[in-house]
This record gives structure tokens, C-alpha cells and sequence, in this order.
């Protein structure tokens, strides 16, 4: 009775609530209204514009000093609420938008007119010939309210064939439908942009031929705009490069009429790079790392002796084949969710291809179900191969490696039930994994399989290595290829990956102390050091 | 020849899209080869499609272990194909969506496959308890400084946490359960991320010189012997 009194009594003050908050009409908050004439505020200041560093061109970087009276300036009058960037259209650029808009609508209505028209025509020949089946023609008919497809057939298609007669008319004529007329359109519209240009190069703000365009606005205490056109003639935002551009800044209230226009930056013109200097850094690194590749490769091929760091999962990969031999259970081979074209699927293509060619020799069962069906090509083929390279060709079966889904949980599901069912002694991961990689681990453990898991997903490492007897953490998986086969030329690289490494350590070691030292000494250049590394977007 | 024109054509490939990066004016090849891609992907369905085909019925009609759920995965299959293809069930007829809700692809699809989905995703509830219990287990130091990491971060990221450490000074505020769950995650933890990502990214960059210049190309089947 008591919890009962309760619940009524909280639903009661659920609902007074919510009727008291309905019976009173929120108060007005009159301080808000500002009923004053706004004073025209400070202008912008120190415009300037320049072009956008390190890019394909279309683009320009304005910056400047707020005005004084910007609503983040506690001393000024704070009626600036925004920054309206403004640039110079000539008219010729007006006429190219209008010229853009037709091309778009011409092209637009073409494509569905060249499908539809012949339908129409057709099924208007149908009528004529004195069908009666509304259902037979290959168009849905929404008839009016009134007209039912029960009433008397030939009035009915009367009204359809009307229907018909007026929607071909409406179609055409909006447009011309002949293909010409689109290449007509398209040849005007596109002469117009190569002249564009030229017209903004002669046609400045002082020639008045043209007015002010807005390209963006920012918010108050702004001092940056970056006007990123398009590089595609055919956008709206289309953005010429290497012709004269004048931009200004409205210091805009809360009053659209009260505004007070910065000076004229221009002209300033877009062009783009053939050269990032912003991924100097990244290029150095590359020739270094390719130098270091190709010098170990080198010594490989000379027959070198190049000590390579143990990698325990790997060397866990013969024990466990063996384990399975002996078991006379088969070896689950995963390949991931990723696709044919990402690298850690290719690296487990690499280590597929050992795996396989050691379950040859042993003549030890394989099973591997594909979540792609170009992962499922390569992946057969690599397996073929391996068999052959075994010198155990008729062992091979088609049946090895085949498809499952493309669907990730459907996969899984699949996999798992492989798992439970045929209890193989080895499950290998290999590749990429996203959420199912935990599901699939744990399923293996449960079953008492030897699981062998390797991925460059940072996310799923830490399941793979609760869940899995072994894990190719990272960068493993990469090394395991090459570190699988013992090929010299394979751990060529992978000696260069390691100094590479080295590298960075040391990079990352000079960076730290450098940035300590800054801070203690106050020595600006190097403060600067980090620098040297930034890398432009 | 057979493996001379796909490396010639990895070599190309490969190293202009490693002068894309470095040059704004061809930035967006990257993009424009992954239409090759997806050209080649389309045509991959029907390799799919008929692979699936191929190793059921073989099973069904050998009779094969567990040959029944062959049947299951065939009836499916052909169900959603013939659904789809031919819009079962859409209001708008052969024009509409097959992602219609009203159509049988899309009445199967989402009352029967999605429930499935989520089915198979919650499962990852019960094995990350599982996955946890086997990890923290205070076997050897490095499981112990494991254990008691994990057991400071599931605290913090709770109000008990929170309340536990509350009546600490300002000045030994870093103390509190709840700060210092928050600096294992952007410390020791961010770090030891950062570490593998640059190798991963090293790693990634090996393999890719070792593609480009040919000396990897077990993905053609061919070990390079």
C-alpha cells in the first residue's frame, strides 16, 4: 500500500509538473531585445591575403585585426557579431554562374528524358492501339481521386493518355533533348570559365564593372579565413587560379543594414604547388628508409649473414603445424575482414603461403574461409601455389579456401561454428580485425585450440593477446612475412625496418631533451626544433 | 612475363601514387585508382556468389558433415537474391529501393538478419569477461601491474571512485582515482600506443618497398624462388 502511495504520489508530481509547465506562458525576457539603432562599429584591420601554401591552387588565406568594437573585445562596444568575407565578383563571373546553372539543368534533364521519352512514346502507341490495362504499361499511374481503376476502361485511359501526353510536354519543354545541346551548352559554359580569368584581371573593384560577393563569414575574434574554392569547373565554389582577387571584411551587427566594410586586400592570386614543402620531413624519411632497404638487400643478395630479432609467435607457427599433424585436426587459417589491397592482409598472404606450403608437407588438413571474394582469388591462388611448391600439387582442393559472407557478424558466426564443430588444433589470425577479433579468440580458447593472432589493428591487439596463446604485435605481422620464409632478400628489409627504427628512437630521444632544454634555458631556436618535424597537412 | 607485367605495373602504380603524396597537383590520384578497384571488386561479387554456390551444393549433394546447415546458407542465399533482384514485396514496384522496409529483402533483412547481428555483437559482453578474468590474473609481475592498472581505470571511470578519493587535498589531486585513471590512459598507455603505431607505420612502409620493388610477391602466388 505504501509503495503503491508512493508511485502515485511521484507519477502526481510528474504530471503537475508537466501541467505547470504548460499553463505558464514563459515570461519575456525584454533585456534581450535590443531596441536601439546599432552605431556602425570599427572596421577590420590589416587585411591581407596571400595563397594558400602546398595545395593544388583554388585557394586563398586571409587574415587580419578584429575590430575594436568585436563582441569579444571587452573594451570596445561589442557590437561586431560576425566577419562577412567579401570578394570581388566581375561580371563575367556572374554571366559563368548563370551559364553553369543551365549546363547543370540541361545535363540534369537529359539523362531521364533519353529514358523515359521512348517509354512514353511506346506506351502512348499501346493507347492508341486501344489498350485498356492500366497495370500494362511500364509506368506507376497515380490517378486522381475520383477516377478508379473499376470505372470503364476507355475513360480511364483517356485520362491516363493525357497524363502521359502532358508530362512528355512538361519534360520537353524545359530543355532541348537533343544531345547536341547539351555538347552546345557544355562548349559555351566552359569557354566562359577559360575567359574568367582575364575578365577578373581586368575588371577590379575600381572598374565597377561587378559587385561584392559573400564567400563566408566567421565568428567574432576571428583573424583567419581560408577561401577553399573547388578545382572543378563545374562547381558553384569554383575558384580560378592565377587571376586578380580582391576581398574585403565586413564587420557585420546585429542589424543587417549597420556594417562597416574593411579596405581592399588585392589582388591576390590562387595557384597550386607541384611541391609539398610541408612533408620535406616525411620525403627525407622515404629516401633514407629506401637507401637502408636497398643497401641490406644488397648485402642479403652478396650472402651476408643478418641477424634478425626472434619473433616467438613465428617461430610458434612450425610447433603448432606440427601439433596438428599429430592431432589429425586441421588448421584454421583466418584472413581478416580486411580487403586484397590493404597491407596487412597482403602480409598474411605472405604468411598464408609458408603456413600452406608446411601443411603440404605434412599433409595436414587447411581451412580457410575468405570474408572477401578478391581476398578468396588471392588467397587460392597463394594456397595452389604453395602445394605446388611443396611438390604435393594433387593434395590441393578447391575447397580449402573458399567464401563465406560480407557480412561481419555473419562471419563470425560462420568461423565460430567451423571452430566448434571441427575443433581444429590451430587457429592463425592474421590481418585485420575489428570487433569480431575477440569473438573469434575466445571461441578458439574454448574449443582448445593453439591460437596464433597477428594485426596492425592497435584496438584489437590487447584481445588477441588475452584471448591467444601467441600475438605478432604491430609491426610483427609485417616482419613475420619476411621472417617466415628466411629468405636473405626478405630480411634485408626487415634489418632496415629495425635501424629505421633506431632512427626514430633517437629522433624521438634528441626531441625530448631539446624541448627540456628550451624550457630550461629559454633559448628560442630550440624551441624551433620540433619544427623540423611538422608535417603540413 | 605472367609475373614480369603485374610487378611492372606494381612498380608504376606504386611509386606514382608515392609522388602523389608529395605533390599537391596529383594529391587525389590515390582516389582515382580506387575506382580501378572498385571496378574489379564488382565483378568479385560473382566470384563470391559462385564459390558459395559451388562448395554447398558439393556438400548437400555428397552429403557431407553438417550438411544441413549447407541447405540453411543455400535457401538464404537464394532468398535474398530473388528478393532483391526482383524487389518482392516493394510498394513502388522494379523503380523503388531495395532497402525498402515494406519489401521482403528489407522485412528479412532487418527483422531477421539485423536481430542476428546484434545477437552475435552482444556476444562480446560475456567474452570480454571471460578475456578478463583469464588476463587479470596476478600470475607473474607484469599480469599484477595489469591487474591493478585496470582495476584503477574500471574505479575511476565510476562515481565509488570518485567518492573513494574525494577528501584529498587540491595539492594532491593527481592521487585522486579518478586523475589518476585519466593519466595511465594519456600516459603510459598513449605511449605505449604511439610506439607500436610507429612501428606499425614502419612496418607498413617496409612492406610496401618491398612490393613496389618486386622482392615480396607471394600475393601472385609466387614466392620470388
Amino acid at each position: 500500500m505504501t509503495y503503491l502511495l508512493r508511485v502515485l504520489l511521484t507519477l502526481a508530481l510528474l504530471t503537475g509538473t508537466a501541467v505547470f509547465a504548460q499553463g505558464e506562458p514563459p515570461a519575456v525576457d525584454t533585456t534581450l531585445v535590443d531596441t536601439t539603432t546599432v552605431a556602425p562599429p570599427a572596421p577590420v584591420t590589416g587585411l591581407t591575403g596571400k595563397d594558400r601554401d602546398n595545395d593544388h591552387g583554388h585557394a586563398i588565406e586571409l587574415t587580419w585585426t578584429p575590430s575594436v568594437d568585436d563582441l569579444e573585445n571587452p573594451s570596445g562596444a561589442r557590437s561586431v557579431l560576425r566577419y562577412r568575407i567579401m570578394m570581388w565578383k566581375p561580371t563575367e563571373a556572374y554571366r559563368v554562374d548563370t551559364l553553369r546553372q543551365m549546363y547543370d539543368m540541361v545535363r540534369s534533364n537529359y539523362a531521364p528524358i533519353r529514358v523515359y521519352k521512348p517509354l512514353v512514346d511506346s506506351a502512348l502507341i499501346l493507347i492508341d492501339q486501344g489498350m485498356v490495362d492500366v497495370s500494362a504499361l511500364p509506368f506507376e499511374v497515380l490517378l486522381p481521386e475520383g477516377i478508379n481503376r473499376t470505372d470503364a476502361p476507355a475513360e480511364m485511359m483517356k485520362y491516363v493518355r493525357k497524363a502521359l501526353q502532358d508530362t512528355l510536354a512538361a519534360m520537353t519543354a524545359q530543355v532541348d533533348i537533343s544531345k547536341d545541346s547539351v555538347k552546345v551548352f557544355r562548349s559555351n559554359f566552359l569557354a566562359a570559365v577559360e575567359s574568367l580569368p582575364e575578365a577578373f584581371n581586368a575588371n577590379g573593384p575600381s572598374s565597377g564593372h561587378g559587385a561584392w560577393d559573400s564567400v563566408g563569414a566567421e565568428v567574432p575574434g576571428a583573424t583567419f579565413f581560408r577561401h577553399a574554392g573547388s578545382k572543378e569547373e563545374v562547381s558553384p565554389d569554383f575558384l580560378p587560379d592565377y587571376a586578380d582577387l580582391y576581398y574585403r571584411v565586413d564587420a557585420a551587427t546585429s542589424d543587417p543594414a549597420v556594417y562597416t566594410a574593411s579596405d581592399v586586400c588585392g589582388p591576390v592570386q590562387a595557384s597550386g604547388q607541384w611541391y609539398n614543402s610541408g612533408r620535406t620531413v616525411v620525403l627525407i624519411s622515404v629516401i633514407i628508409f629506401t637507401i637502408l632497404t636497398v643497401v641490406f638487400v644488397q648485402q642479403a643478395r652478396r650472402g651476408k649473414e643478418l641477424y634478425v630479432r626472434p619473433l616467438a609467435g613465428i617461430e610458434a607457427v612450425d610447433d603448432a603445424i606440427g601439433r596438428a599433424t599429430e592431432m589429425g585436426k586441421p588448421i584454421l587459417y583466418v584472413l581478416g575482414l580486411g580487403a586484397a589491397s590493404d597491407i596487412a592482409t597482403i602480409a598474411s598472404f605472405t604468411i598464408l603461403s609458408r603456413v600452406a606450403k608446411r601443411v603440404a608437407e605434412y599433409q595436414t588438413q587447411l581451412i580457410v574461409p575468405t570474408y572477401d571474394p578478391i581476398v578468396m582469388t588471392v588467397a587460392q591462388e597463394v594456397v595452389k601455389s604453395s602445394y605446388l611448391d611443396a611438390g604435393r600439387p594433387d593434395d590441393y582442393n578447391e575447397d580449402i579456401v573458399y567464401f563465406v559472407t560480407q557480412s561481419q557478424f555473419a562471419y563470425v558466426a560462420a568461423v565460430n561454428g567451423v571452430m566448434l564443430r571441427q575443433l581444429p588444433a590451430t587457429n592463425v589470425y592474421m590481418g585485420k580485425f575489428y570487433a569480431e577479433s575477440l569473438i573469434l579468440a575466445e571461441t578458439g580458447a574454448l574449443a582448445g585450440s593453439i591460437q596464433i593472432a597477428g594485426t596492425d589493428e592497435i584496438a584489437q591487439i590487447p584481445f588477441f593477446v588475452v584471448a591467444c596463446d601467441y600475438t605478432l604485435i604491430g609491426e610483427e605481422l609485417y616482419a613475420a612475412s619476411a621472417y617466415l620464409g628466411g629468405e636473405p632478400v626478405l630480411l634485408g628489409s626487415l634489418k632496415a625496418q629495425d635501424y629505421a627504427k633506431a632512427l626514430f628512437v633517437v629522433c624521438a630521444v634528441a626531441g625530448f631533451l631539446t624541448l627540456i632544454l628550451a624550457d630550461a634555458t629559454g633559448a628560442h631556436w630550440l624551441a624551433q626544433f620540433k619544427q623540423w618535424f611538422m608535417v603540413a597537412d | 612475363m605472367k609475373r614480369q607485367v603485374p610487378l611492372l605495373i606494381t612498380f608504376f602504380v606504386g611509386t606514382l601514387l608515392i609522388v602523389s603524396i608529395f605533390s599537391p597537383a596529383t594529391e587525389n590520384l590515390g582516389e582515382e585508382f580506387s575506382v580501378f578497384f572498385d571496378v574489379i571488386a564488382v565483378f568479385a561479387f560473382f566470384l563470391g556468389g559462385g564459390n558459395l554456390l559451388r562448395v554447398h551444393l558439393t556438400k548437400i549433394s555428397r552429403k557431407r558433415e553438417d550438411w544441413v546447415y549447407s541447405v540453411v546458407t543455400l535457401v538464404g542465399f537464394i532468398v535474398m537474391l530473388w528478393a532483391g533482384l526482383f524487389k518482392i514485396g516493394n510498394e513502388g514496384g522494379i523503380a523503388a529501393s531495395v532497402t525498402e522496409e515494406s519489401s521482403l529483402f528489407g522485412m528479412v533483412f532487418y527483422s531477421v538478419l539485423i536481430p542476428l547481428q546484434s545477437t552475435m555483437y552482444s556476444l562480446l559482453a560475456f567474452f570480454i569477461a571471460s578475456a578478463s578474468y583469464r588476463a587479470f590474473r596476478a600470475k607473474n609481475r607484469e599480469a599484477t601491474i595489469l591487474l591493478v592498472a585496470a582495476f584503477i581505470i574500471l574505479l575511476g571511470r565510476t562515481a565509488f571512485g570518485t567518492m573513494l578519493t574525494s577528501w584529498m587535498p587540491p595539492s594532491l589531486s593527481l592521487a585522486e582515482i579518478p586523475n589518476l585513471a585519466i593519466w595511465i590512459m594519456n600516459s603510459p598507455n598513449l605511449a605505449g600506443q604511439r610506439a607500436i603505431m610507429i612501428g606499425i607505420g614502419l612496418g607498413v612502409v617496409s612492406m610496401s618497398l618491398r612490393i613496389i620493388l618486386g622482392v615480396e610477391r607471394t600475393y601472385l602466388g609466387d614466392d620470388g624462388k
